[in-house]
């Protein structure tokens, strides 16, 4: 009698298949011959499950453990059986790139998703806002699970995921523009007491002139200056801190592990903030480097068809939901377009008349070399409002909607340009939340701590920002007050560990 | 193939158990639950868990895009806030297994086991390879304790060579597995639903009963490892139907609750010989009788016959509108301490638990 052999889990072949790979290195070549520069790309070819793992992780197959990726995954995978939704494309911005493949896609859809693919790896390579970004965050990822996973051995399942929750709900109080804008000061020097003798006097080359190059009101002045930015010192923080989350982890009196944590999320945090920040831009880009790619060189025949399918699916637009592929690609197009034609500047701009203007072509050509421009230096925020016209508005029919109370519904409110444009900044502006600052650390001398939330006319949702700022109470351990506008009115909102309370300021 | 990602799913339907458990005496008064009952398992909605974080409130204003002129509806908003249990928008549902819901009911309601009565019966429950023969078919010789037989009786013999170590195993070294027959306990147990469905009985009364019903099968069916439910309905004279007529039939006519208690021991009399079957009977009404005649002649009927074959026996009085209540201030005044004649009130959905921890609440 034969022994069985063991039994081995049959590992799932993630590499591509020849003909995959066949097809990677032609669209590869398109893209390079287009100009796009991304670092090397790694696809890998997933059933659903696997992509669907993959993807509630946030495309990083290491993570550390956390009953969000469960949930997450879960609604996937029943949205997709359900048919509701399907997981085209997901990539990682990483050295090389890695990108997934849904193992059960058709063949033009696996080129429709590596075309796109190449162009999202030349964003994540290129643009500005991701120079910052670290670039072996698989790596990090895994370190992540490694420390978390250690403390969990230490201190408990419980307790860690606890305070990751707590973490979680204070990670979107990150400084968005904290890695390319310096805020603080590097270092300081000890100012000493001795005030006169720091006092910036202008050189005066003989000495009877000093009275004159240095009369009594501009040294007062200047005293007056130091004594403020003396006094500033004693403030804590010194100016506003956008950066929460550091601001916690340099000053809470949490324990080290706790302090590790807080920092690891916080880095993801900022890893993942670019992506928000130019989802717009990041998408258009690629989808229109996938149609350029699909459409000029790739599609044969027989596919046009389904590729016409897909990506018009991908580009459907509803009522009340912007469609970042769809207003990013379209962009895109249009900047193109214009800077082909000359449609710029100066003279065009107070052209009035309508006909001229629509007809408008110098012929200047150069509207490949200007997308590829944008791409390097803008956000979504400066993407918007540097490149939206009132023409790109009519044609696409945007509108502002807005709630009506009465009718309880959402009504189109205008199609004016300019409140179209504040509207879409202001859904774009800190990744559509509120941008809160901690203004004192020491807030009624108490220890306790002040947050301000930058009103810019809309409110904060009240139950949310009380269950907020207990989970910051957890992680200062002291009261926390969050200033605010309500309903016109200055508030300032305080948990003191035990009960929430309202107060004007 | 074990994904990583199994570990966090569980932990989150960890978490929605949770919350389900903290909110189970809720569910119990809601019907929603039972519609989405299958085989084994059943789904209960729970609110999204979401974490929180600073965001602006609700019903903003946004961009948008398609035809339409200022004023026109886009969509509908997410309304007032209403305080209270309306549900969230995003529900979650989580899947929780009919022994794992008795569980949690038991827990919550602190409910003991059961302790069964009856014969306990040996039943077969599959084979299992447990032991070795020196007999038995080839099929299932036991290669490794063969081969080490072959080897010690080889090296005892002296006929052993490391350096050509062939074994041969001849007839009295081979051996092989034998199994044995499983045995389980069973238990058997009967519920038999009575139902007032005379004329003063609305539908929010059958309501009641049917989710009352609903947690007893669920605890009982816990309990035992077969459970038969029988139903009969009654007004002025009483019948057996299947459960879909039991919660849906609607009569008109009076009542005569001994019909029901005497169609009961028909029942018992024919098919549940009490030694082997542990007897539940559940009898809900609105508490009004025809008359004092009947009350009288039900009391004995209790008390002579069905009693003393019950494990319990419960009755559950819901308030409506007609009734006067009288049957169970009667029962009162009869039974008041014995404990194998249960009795609760059910004035409305919320007092469901209370009246199921009465029922089970004994242990019996």
């Amino acid at each position: 009698m034969k022994k069985r052999p063991p039994t081995h889990h049959k590992q799932f072949q993630t590499q591509l298949g020849p003909e995959l790979a066949e097809l990677k290195k032609e669209i590869q070549g398109y893209a390079q011959e287009y100009g796009l520069d991304f670092y090397d790309v790694i696809f890998e070819v997933l059933d659903w499950k696997q992509l669907h793992e993959v993807a509630a992780y946030g495309g990083f197959p290491n993570r550390y453990p956390h009953w969000r990726f469960g949930m997450e995954y879960e609604e996937l995978m029943k949205s997709y059986s359900y048919g509701l939704s399907k997981i085209y494309e997901m990539v990682i911005n990483n050295d090389p790139c890695y990108a997934y493949l849904l193992y059960s896609n058709g063949i033009v859809d696996q080129k429709l998703v590596m075309a796109h693919v190449y162009g999202h790896c030349d964003f994540f390579k290129n643009n500005l806002y991701f120079a910052h970004t670290n670039r072996k965050m698989m790596d990090e990822m895994a370190n992540h699970r490694t420390r978390i996973m250690r403390y969990v051995e230490r201190y408990g399942y419980e307790a860690v995921e606890s305070f990751i929750d707590t973490c979680l709900s204070l990670d979107s109080l990150i400084d968005y523009h904290a890695p390319t804008i310096r805020r603080r000061a590097q270092e300081r020097q000890d100012i000493a007491d001795d005030g006169d003798s720091q006092i910036h006097k202008l050189r005066a080359s003989r000495p009877y002139l000093e009275k004159y190059v240095n009369p009594a009101e501009f040294l007062a002045e200047e005293r007056k200056h130091l004594e403020e930015e003396a006094k500033k010192e004693q403030q804590f923080p010194e100016n506003p801190e956008r950066d929460v989350m550091l601001f916690l982890a340099e000053h809470a009196p949490i324990e080290r592990w706790q302090r590790d944590v807080l920092s690891i999320l916080r880095e993801e945090a900022y890893y993942f903030a670019p992506q928000g920040m130019t989802k717009v831009m990041n998408e258009g880009w690629a989808s229109y480097w996938h149609s350029k790619i699909m459409t000029t060189r790739a599609l044969t025949d027989a596919e046009v068809i389904d590729y016409a399918d897909h990506h018009s699916g991908t580009m459907a637009m509803s009522p009340q939901r912007l469609n970042p592929y769809k207003i990013g690609i379209e962009l895109l197009r249009d900047i193109e377009d214009r800077w082909n034609k000359g449609k710029f500047g100066k003279e065009y701009e107070e052209c009035t008349d309508m006909v001229k203007k629509k007809n408008w072509d110098l012929k200047l050509g150069k509207g490949r070399e200007k997308i590829f421009e944008v791409r390097r230096l803008y956000n979504d925020v400066n993407f918007i409002d540097e490149f939206l016209t009132p023409e790109f508005c009519a044609e696409h029919k945007f509108f502002v909607y807005s709630y009506n109370v009465s009718a309880d519904q959402y009504e189109l409110a205008s199609r004016e340009f300019e409140k179209i444009k504040k509207s879409l900044l202001f859904q774009l502006t800190n990744y559509g939340r509120p941008i809160m600052e901690v203004v004192d650390g020491n807030y009624k001398n108490r220890g306790e701590l002040l947050l301000r939330q930058m009103h810019e006319g809309v409110d904060l949702r009240i139950d949310w920002a009380q269950s907020t700022m207990e989970n910051l109470f957890k992680v200062w351990q002291r009261p926390v007050n969050v200033q605010t506008i309500l309903d016109g009115v200055p508030k300032i909102l305080t948990f003191d560990g035990h009960s929430h309370s309202e107060s004007r300021s | 193939m074990a994904q990583k990602i199994d570990q966090d799913v569980s932990r989150f339907h960890q978490i929605l158990r949770g919350k389900v458990r903290q909110q189970l005496r809720k569910f119990m008064s809601s019907s929603e639950l039972i519609g989405k009952q299958g085989k084994n398992l059943i789904s209960i909605p729970v609110p999204h868990i979401e974490i929180p974080r600073f965001v602006y409130g609700e019903n903003q204003s946004g961009v948008g895009q398609g035809e339409g002129t200022p004023g026109n509806p886009v969509g509908e908003g997410e309304g007032e806030p209403k305080a209270g249990d309306a549900p969230g928008e995003h529900l979650l549902e989580v899947e929780v297994s009919m022994q794992e819901l008795a569980d949690l009911l038991g827990e919550t309601l602190e409910l003991p086991k059961i302790q069964p009565k009856g014969d306990d019966e040996f039943e077969s429950g599959g084979v299992k390879y447990t032991g070795i023969a020196s007999a038995g078919p080839e099929s299932l010789r036991h290669v490794k304790r063969t081969f080490r037989r072959a080897l010690r009786r080889q090296i005892m013999g002296g006929t052993y060579d490391p350096r050509r170590p062939v074994i041969i195993p001849v007839k009295e070294d081979r051996v092989y597995r034998s199994w044995s027959q499983k045995k389980q306990k069973k238990n058997k147990a009967v519920i038999l639903y009575m139902l007032d469905v005379s004329g003063s009985m609305g539908g929010e009364q059958k309501e009641i009963v049917r989710l009352t019903a609903f947690w007893i099968d669920t605890w009982i069916r816990s309990q035992y490892q077969g459970v038969e439910v029988r139903y009969i309905i009654h007004d002025a004279v009483a019948r057996e139907v299947d459960r879909e007529a039991f919660f849906h039939t609607r009569e008109s006519g009076g009542t005569i609750i001994s019909s029901a208690y005497k169609l009961l021991l028909n029942i018992l009399h024919e098919h549940y010989d009490p030694s082997q079957w542990n007897i539940y009977p559940f009898h809900f009404s609105d508490g009004d009788n025809w008359s004092g005649n009947d009350t009288e002649e039900c009391t004995k009927l209790l008390h002579e016959q069905i009693m003393p074959v019950s494990n319990v026996f419960c009755y559950g009085q819901v308030e409506s509108e007609y009734g006067s209540g009288q049957f169970l201030r009667d029962l009162e005044a009869r039974f008041k301490d014995d404990e194998r004649l249960l009795m609760a009130k059910i004035p409305s959905r919320d007092g469901i638990p209370d009246a199921i921890k009465v029922f089970l609440g004994k242990g019996k």
